[in-house]
């Protein structure tokens, strides 16, 4: 069984990676290859130019920041932090200061002499890291870290994992499957499926120009539509929708498109409007969500498609379902997909 | 509110007989444990404080002979005293297998629950149930196979010879080796069982934790696994050396008569020696020494349970 295909991935230093994915699309398996608890049976591991790839990992400069914490229960919160600093033969005293430092970085202070289980998960989750964090690694990987905490205390850690990446300097190599997490935290994202990295860039790349049909579905909500390419001179083409109207829009950088491609909008780049609209539909559904309303139409051409909006403080609601409607969108909006 | 009372009443009324009724539960055990074991024991007690009669048996009359008989041996000729060499080489050398067997069944016992435990969840009871055989049969039956191994004409020997390494056959048999052999191999299980019950909990992400903060292969084991399986570890001590210390029928079968430990002597004072008050002190003897043990594992538990909470 093959759980990786084919990945080439360049993380830079001081950078805030992550690889985000469904659960079973091999981003675990990648970290645990970095962290040398697996061996790649093809390819190659570099670690500031040096190959790392069969090396154990108690000889490589990565830190780990497991799923589960994993925190020894033997042993203290300050003896947990102080563990890789003394399997590393530095000096008590040493050990102790950095120890103290990290409980100061990690805010936990007076829990420094409390045992691990007598401690909160978030206060477990802040031991994890500033254990991983006290040998100064290179890299630290963090293994879907905030999947176990409540969702406020998540929004806070997602914050405060940010704070310490920058104040550290170290790598940061993050797994979730959670798309808001990487979007909020990352520098840049590779989006994983399948064993197979289908694209990487940063959040804003990741969302308003998605790669292919999986990386637009799985970050965000978008609206799939069916074209053809009816010419094309170097990135600028021009395509018919299926539902009937054409436009010109301008493929990333080495793109190429040709015959039927699939195209998405984003809902919210796309708006209701009276006249001079793109594409034409019935009403079937109004969605009201606090801070938006989504519309969910039935093209004439037969596809779904939904448009989100912000609701304001005098937005009134005119609109019934039923009522023929139709959507306008600016081209740039248009993203071709790869096949 | 009347009927409210009378039905806390009734459920308070129920508990107790709840109660009463689990106590008579374990009344069969109890009694069991009392008659074979407490009362006899007593008898015991009593006994090593009276004189032997000429052909086994007491007299009902004060002595501590006996007591005085396990430490101390009085010249025949002159009435000098000396201490009793032979019992307490006895004594010293039941102590010494009994530990040396602990260790080595212990060095055995742990690859070899960390192998089972390490094994997919599915294959683990088969190596448990490998490791269970050997009580199918009598410890006797089993005893005697080591012998046919290890005697001057049996396996190793006749094999070694054979293979022309040898000429003459290696003495092993009645030695202390053979008694350790033989001991290590009866008690193997009981180290195994406790361990393996300990290390089937512990949490492997833990030895994978240590090796990412560059804990090398013999760190991981003095500072993650044994720390984390010592109940297991203790417990199997306990389990292979409370016995050991008391065991018979292997000394007896390949210790041959020179080697003898503490249950043997105690046979011997039972039996041909007609000296029942001195088996009896030699018994409490053997006892206080387990208990002393005892009184370490439970402190050692303690520990090991305050530390945990």
């Amino acid at each position: 069984m093959q759980a990786l295909d084919d990945v080439s991935v360049t993380i830079r230093e001081n950078e805030f990676f992550t690889l985000l994915g469904p659960s079973g699309c091999g981003k675990t398996t990648l970290l645990r290859l970095i962290a040398g608890f697996d061996q790649p049976t093809r390819g190659t591991i570099l670690l500031q130019g040096q190959d790392i790839s069969h090396l154990p990992p108690y000889q490589r400069s990565v830190n780990t920041v497991f799923q589960s914490y994993a925190l020894f229960p033997h042993m203290t919160v300050a003896e947990n932090i102080g563990f890789g600093l003394e399997m590393l033969g530095k000096p008590k005293s040493e050990v102790r200061e950095t120890a103290d430092r990290m409980l100061k970085l990690v805010r936990m202070e007076e829990l420094r002499d409390r045992r691990t289980d007598q401690i909160s998960g978030g206060q477990q989750q802040r031991v994890a890291l500033a254990r991983a964090l006290a040998p100064r690694p290179k890299v630290l990987l963090l293994d879907e870290p905030l999947s176990a905490l409540d969702y406020k205390l998540r929004k806070e850690m997602q914050i405060e994992l940010k704070r310490l990446q920058s104040e550290t300097g170290i790598t940061f190599i993050f797994v979730t499957h959670d798309q808001e997490e990487a979007l909020t935290m990352s520098d840049r994202i590779a989006v994983m499926h399948a064993g197979k990295v289908l694209q990487i860039g940063s959040p804003r790349e990741i969302y308003d120009h998605p790669a292919d049909r999986f990386v637009a579905d799985f970050i965000g909500d978008t609206n799939f539509l069916m074209a053809e390419v009816l010419a094309s001179d170097g990135r600028q083409v021009r395509l018919r929708l299926a539902s009937g109207p054409e436009i010109a829009v301008e493929l990333p950088e080495n793109r190429s498109a040709s015959g039927r491609v699939t195209v998405a909008i984003r809902p919210e780049h796309a708006r209701l409007a009276p006249d001079g609209a793109a594409l034409n539909g019935t009403l079937e559904n109004i969605v009201y969500l606090g801070t938006d309303t989504h519309y969910h139409v039935r093209l004439d051409g037969g596809e779904a498609f939904v448009v989100r909006n912000q609701n304001r403080r005098d937005s009134t609601e005119a609109l019934q379902a039923g009522a023929p409607v139709g959507i306008a969108f600016e081209p740039d909006s248009v993203q071709v997909l790869r096949d | 509110m009347l009927t409210e009372t009378a039905g806390s009443g009734r459920v308070e009324a129920e508990e107790r007989r709840k109660v009463r009724r689990s106590w008579l539960l374990s009344a069969p055990a109890l009694t069991v444990l009392f008659m074979a074991a407490s009362g006899p024991l007593l008898i015991v007690l009593v006994y090593s404080f009276l004189e032997p009669a000429e052909y086994g048996g007491v007299v009902w009359k004060f002595s501590d002979e006996a007591w005085f008989k396990v430490v101390f041996q009085r010249d025949i000729f002159d009435g000098t005293l000396s201490f009793a060499d032979a019992h307490l080489m006895i004594l010293w050398r039941s102590v010494r297998i009994a530990f040396l067997t602990t260790l080595t069944t212990l060095a055995f016992g742990f690859p070899t629950a960390y192998f089972i435990a390490t094994r997919p969840a599915s294959d683990r009871n088969i190596w448990l149930f490998l490791i269970t055989i050997p009580f199918w049969t009598n410890l006797l039956i089993r005893t005697f196979a080591i012998l046919e191994v290890i005697r001057n004409e049996g396996i190793i020997n006749t094999g070694l010879k054979l293979a022309g390494i040898i000429d003459q056959p290696i003495q092993m048999l009645y030695s202390d080796f053979a008694i350790m052999v033989g001991m290590t191999y009866v008690y193997l299980p009981l180290m195994v069982l406790p361990l393996y019950a300990s290390m089937e909990r512990l949490d492997f992400r833990l030895v994978e934790a240590a090796y990412d903060l560059y804990a090398s292969r013999l760190a991981v084991l003095r500072r993650i696994i044994v720390p984390l399986v010592k109940p297991g570890i203790v417990a199997g001590s306990i389990l292979v050396f409370v016995p050991a210390l008391g065991a018979y029928v292997t000394p007896r079968v390949l210790g041959g008569g020179k080697n003898m430990m503490l249950g043997n002597l105690i046979e011997l004072q039972f039996g041909a020696g007609r000296n029942w008050s001195l088996g009896a002190a030699l018994s409490i003897t053997l006892l206080a020494i387990v208990m002393i043990v005892l009184l370490f594992y439970v402190r050692a538990v303690q520990r090991a349970s305050e530390a945990r909470q």
